[in-house]
């Protein structure tokens, strides 16, 4: 019975070849182009969690509200330009021997090997447009977004950021812009999840928001760390990503060029609610920012009356 | 296409120049390579299906989120998934697994325990492995190391599921329990095991196939007489003898953290769910890292490398001409796995690395990339002027290289720490390794089961069904994997149980829908290829030693081989891949001839 | 059984002069020394990263007579491997059998001062894995070196007692098979002779 299954196969062959080749072809442009054309449709603006989120997101790069964001927009660009271009390359001459060379009567392979002068040139080209992106296009911008943070003299503006399974941390040092003492063992749940020292003097009016704040337009310094796991610090519209690691406090720093709300993102698995790890981010001229800053502190100050 | 491929040194006396052996002997405690071959392939083969399965649970998830599973959600338990809807601890158990098992115990006991153990022997003209008892020994070490994996799911708490990386100290503190017994008997632990029985097989396997390949090659087969495939086992066994010792450590590590309360990979402070974590502290989260990648990004070409090895093969066989730069894509994969010691860490450009350190690893990355364009060009180079039989292990070969060059190209962006901040640990990185892994890794693998199953069985596997299993396969492994380039362009985050939660997930959550559906497709797809695999063990048109007209050692041996391999003593006289050679009456000169 | 026999089981190789038994325990050892060579590195980075809070040798209380006792021990054992070997070497098979028996005899002494000497008065104090990040690092790597020195013994006594018969079938093959045994032997006490200054003095 399967030898006669088998016989069917093979005795109709070029039919099912073709019905088949066409429901493939069918399924290929039905499977790509209908969710292309409902993303698009959805590509708007959407509400999450009662905020609204500003920015228009869809196919390609989210917004970029960061000041150093085109650079690396740049990078991602010029590399998949290159990469389209190698891509065809490599396609056309792949489909030209596909073609050409396929197996037919009265024609052989030869044994004499391509003397390939243009590959050899391909392959330079390819290490010289590795080095250019390496040392023009990638090192600069590492450099600046992760290491080079502003001096005091650009009176940058600093948040401590605490992660923990499953919720971020703003810690503000509050209007004397001083962070006071914190460690772990004054981590005392809801009321104090930074662990501040609130006998420290400079501790006093530090406040802990679950919301990042800060103004547009000015350097804004993160210092990183994490209570337990692993987690990382995902700003898509900054164009920033950083793990917060336990044990280790890494600063990052950005400048906003527009305001807006916008998400914090936790980009590295740390546990079953992982995906609801997120935060507000709202960037804001400063006047409005210091008007909050003020708000929330009254609230601490309340608290401890 | 087959016909008379009958010659040389090779006679034909029946099969049987050994006594017969009981059945256990011969087929479960085998010390026949190929035996031990087939066994690590049919094993592979069923794990990869598992794996596959997996994703496809997950793939409703995400395509449809905290939406009842239709039809089979009521088949779990309450506890996993209540009403059918998958809970987010369900849901990473399933990641961690899948990549656990597709890399563990799919994709490398398949390439190098499954193929490397068939064929490679075959190849250099040896009887068999050197050491038989210990191949046999770290088949079953594997097989246990699988059946101790597959019992993580039946732990309380479900399988581990701090991702396949298992990185801590998120994997030292997920799935504790109070007492010994409780932090025994936990997914997390036994993946651990498990891991130790992995590496301890992997590690016995390479000894044999390094000792092997340098003691056993028949007279006359020097080591630029090798065919490329023997060249790709040869450095991934380095890779595989060097790499794993240290994530064996780091396992060993991980193991006493979580059984002893050590703190290896604890820092101190730890404040767990508002309580201090009780470790000691003085550790280090970054070390398992280190460890993880030293040896997670030589694995990378242990799935890729012999993967080419297998592509290679069969397009010189089906261009019916010698490969383009035989010699350079040797030098070019030795320098790879060399390489591949020094970029572990541009896996971990995220965790606040220096401008300098950075630099030297993305540097290092720059440079791996060059050998694997070398590999590839030369591939395509092959064809030209090529005389190209569009066989099915051909149209896999084929559909491997840009796909694999899709994979690769895409490792760019990654690989410079600039591009990295936004794409780092997002869908495009997904996309990236499973277009290496899918239709590079795991197309080689078919094309090598389509290649070498007439030499396994004495029989063809069905052209028909091959065609249909390749057209289908091509297109849906594309429609799985290339939404996930706009899915990370889009800044979605890998691991996500749902993507919906975030603004730009929600916007182009239809990618999603996409790849799921494109997977469970490709899941069908899939069924031609097992009837064929089975139906034509019995139904399959009969082929004689040589069915594709091939140049290389395996194809002088009687198909199937007996125990023992060839009938008389191989002599080589010449290269792997001497086809279409001028002046000769024939396209193909194999190397055990002695003349046309 | 088949019948088939593999060639350079016994000789050495033409080309490479090695029979493939060492050249197989070679790699073995290759990736033995990556496997130490981790666990090493993990020693020196949580060293270096707990930087003053490192206790000294003076804070651990291991007892350097012993850590000196047992370093003599399997310094004396690897010397009695080679004499095994060589008495075999020249045909002496009683001769290398009571080297043999004194290597085992050794490496089980080692293991009974590791365990009732040391391992159990730590116990006792109250000492854990878990006390801090240096007897973690005691007990994982002191432990899994003597694992090593277990299938040390394993080996060796496999090929005094039951092992003993393939010198009646092939002299060569069974003196081979105590050359690869020691080389074995004599990198489980090397890693001893890295382990104890780090562990012990420093």
């Amino acid at each position: 019975m399967i030898v006669a299954a088998m016989q069917i196969f093979s005795h109709r062959r070029n039919a099912t070849k073709r019905l088949f080749l066409g429901a493939a072809l069918w399924v290929l442009a039905v499977g790509l182009l209908l969710p292309t054309a409902t993303a698009f449709a959805q590509a708007v603006a959407a509400d999450t969690s009662g905020v609204k989120i500003d920015g228009t997101y869809g196919f390609g790069l989210p917004p970029d509200v960061s000041e150093h964001g085109w650079q690396i927009d740049r990078l991602i660009n010029i590399l998949h330009v290159f990469m389209a271009i190698l891509f065809v390359g490599w396609g056309i001459f792949l489909v030209r021997c596909l073609v050409l060379y396929r197996k037919k009567p009265g024609h052989a392979a030869s044994y004499e090997l391509l003397k390939a002068k243009p590959a050899k040139y391909a392959e330079i080209v390819v290490m010289v447009f590795e080095v250019i992106v390496l040392v023009g296009f990638s090192m600069p911008v590492w450099a600046s977004v992760k290491n080079d943070l502003p001096k005091d003299s650009e009176n940058p503006f600093k948040v401590r950021v605490i992660a923990e399974q499953f919720a971020w941390n703003f810690h503000y040092p509050g209007p004397d812009g001083v962070f006071g003492r914190s460690a772990p063992q004054f981590v005392n749940g809801a009321d104090n999840p930074a662990g501040i020292d609130r006998s420290d003097q400079a501790g006093k009016d530090d406040l802990v928001a679950g919301e990042l704040h800060f103004p547009v337009g000015e350097p804004i310094i993160c210092e990183l760390t994490s209570k337990d796991v692993i987690h990382s610090f995902f700003l898509p519209v900054m164009r920033i990503k950083q793990d917060t690691i336990p044990g280790m406090r890494i600063p990052v720093w950005f400048k906003a060029k527009q305001s807006g709300n916008y998400e914090v993102a936790c980009a590295q698995l740390c546990g079953n609610n992982h995906y609801k790890m997120k935060a507000l981010m709202v960037i804001e001229p400063r006047a409005k920012f210091d008007e909050w800053l003020k708000k929330k502190s009254e609230i601490i100050e309340f608290k401890e009356d | 296409m087959s016909g008379e491929s009958h010659h040389g040194s090779s006679g034909h006396h029946g099969n049987e120049s050994h006594h017969e052996l009981g059945f256990l002997r011969k087929w479960v405690f085998s010390i026949d390579h190929k035996v031990i071959g087939i066994q690590y392939t049919i094993t592979s083969l069923c794990f990869l299906f598992l794996g596959f399965c997996l994703m496809m649970l997950m793939r409703w998830q995400l395509a449809y989120p905290l939406k009842p599973l239709p039809f089979i959600g009521h088949w779990f338990s309450e506890q996993i998934m209540p009403g059918g809807i998958m809970l987010p601890e369900f849901y990473n158990s399933l990641g961690a697994m899948h990549g656990t098992i597709m890399v563990f115990l799919g994709v490398v006991p398949l390439l190098v325990g499954g193929f490397g153990n068939y064929v490679m022997p075959l190849q250099i003209g040896a009887p068999d492995m050197s050491f038989p008892k210990l191949n046999m020994m770290s088949y079953w070490v594997y097989f246990c190391g699988g059946v101790v994996m597959l019992a993580s799911f039946f732990m309380p708490g479900g399988a581990a599921n701090s991702g396949w990386t298992s990185y801590a100290p998120l994997s030292v503190i997920s799935q504790q329990g109070p007492t010994f017994y409780a932090k025994f008997f936990s997914g997390q632990t036994f993946w651990l095991m498990g891991m130790v029985f992995l590496i301890t097989s992997s590690l016995l396997g390479s000894v044999n196939f390094i000792v092997t390949i340098i003691q056993l090659r028949a007279k006359g087969m020097t080591m630029f007489r090798l065919p490329f495939f023997v060249w790709s086992q040869f450095v991934t066994a380095f890779l595989l003898l060097l790499a794993f010792p240290p994530l064996e450590a780091a396992g060993v590590l991980q193991l006493m953290d979580r059984l002893a309360g050590t703190s290896f990979f604890m820092p101190s402070g730890l404040i767990v769910s508002g309580q201090a974590a009780p470790y000691t502290g003085g550790g280090s989260p970054l070390l398992w890292q280190h460890l993880f990648w030293f040896l997670a990004h030589p694995e990378v070409y242990v799935l890729i490398l012999p993967g080419l090895g297998i592509v290679a093969e069969v397009i010189a066989n089906n261009t019916r001409k010698p490969l383009w730069g035989y010699r350079i894509m040797i030098y070019a994969i030795v320098f790879l796995g060399f390489m591949s010691f020094i970029v572990w860490a541009h896996h971990m450009f995220m965790t606040g690395m220096g401008t300098k350190i950075s630099a030297f690893f993305a540097a290092t990355t720059m440079i791996i990339s060059i050998p694997s364009v070398v590999v590839l060009t030369a591939m395509l180079l092959s064809l030209h002027r090529s005389s190209i039989r569009f066989s099915v292990p051909m149209l896999f070969a084929l559909a491997f290289l840009p796909m694999f060059a899709i994979g690769g190209l895409t490792g760019l962006p990654l690989g410079l720490p600039a591009s990295d901040i936004h794409l780092h640990d997002t869908y495009y990185v997904i996309g990236h390794f499973h277009y290496v892994v899918v239709p590079g890794s795991i197309f080689a693998i078919f094309a090598g089961i389509y290649h070498w199953y007439p030499k396994a069985t004495g029989r063809k596997l069905n052209e028909v069904l091959g065609k249909m299993h390749f057209w289908l396969s091509v297109i849906f492994a594309n429609g799985v994997f290339f939404p996930m380039f706009f899915q990370g362009m889009a800044g979605v985050s890998r691991r996500l149980y749902d993507q919906t939660a975030y603004a730009h997930g929600e916007a182009i959550q239809s990618l999603a829908r996409m790849s799921s559906w494109s997977a469970w497709c490709l899941g069908l797809a899939q069924l031609p290829f097992i009837l064929n695999f089975f139906m034509s063990m019995f139904a399959g048109k009969k082929v004689k030693e040589n069915p594709w007209d091939a140049t290389t050692l395996e194809w002088a041996a009687p198909s199937p081989p007996p125990h023992g391999n060839f009938l008389t003593e191989p002599v080589v006289y010449r290269g792997p891949y001497e086809y279409s050679v001028p002046g000769n009456p024939r396209d193909f000169y194999p190397q055990f001839v002695t003349e046309a | 059984m088949s019948t088939q026999v593999l060639p350079y089981t016994v000789h050495p190789h033409p080309i490479t002069g090695v029979y493939s038994g060492k050249l197989g325990t070679w790699l073995f050892l290759a990736s033995e020394v990556m496997l130490f060579g981790a666990l090493f590195s993990t020693y020196v980075l949580l060293r270096i990263g707990a930087g003053d809070a490192w206790p000294s040798h003076h804070d651990t209380h291991l007892s350097i007579p012993i850590g000196t006792i047992n370093t003599l021990v399997l310094i004396v054992s690897s010397v009695t491997m080679v004499m095994a070997w060589a008495s075999l070497k020249m045909g002496n098979l009683s001769m290398g059998r009571a080297y043999l028996a004194v290597t085992v005899l050794l490496a089980i002494t080692f293991l009974v001062v590791k365990f009732f000497f040391e391992y159990k008065v730590k116990w006792a104090a109250g000492t854990r894995p878990s006390t801090s990040t240096f007897f973690a690092i005691y007990f994982t790597l002191t432990g899994l070196h003597a694992i090593h020195i277990l299938g040390g013994i394993v080996v060796i006594s496999y090929f005094l007692f039951p092992g003993v018969g393939l010198w009646k079938k092939d002299p060569e093959y069974y003196t081979n098979r105590i050359e690869c045994t020691g080389l074995y032997w004599h990198f489980v006490d090397l890693v001893w002779i890295f382990l104890f200054p780090v562990l012990y003095l420093m």
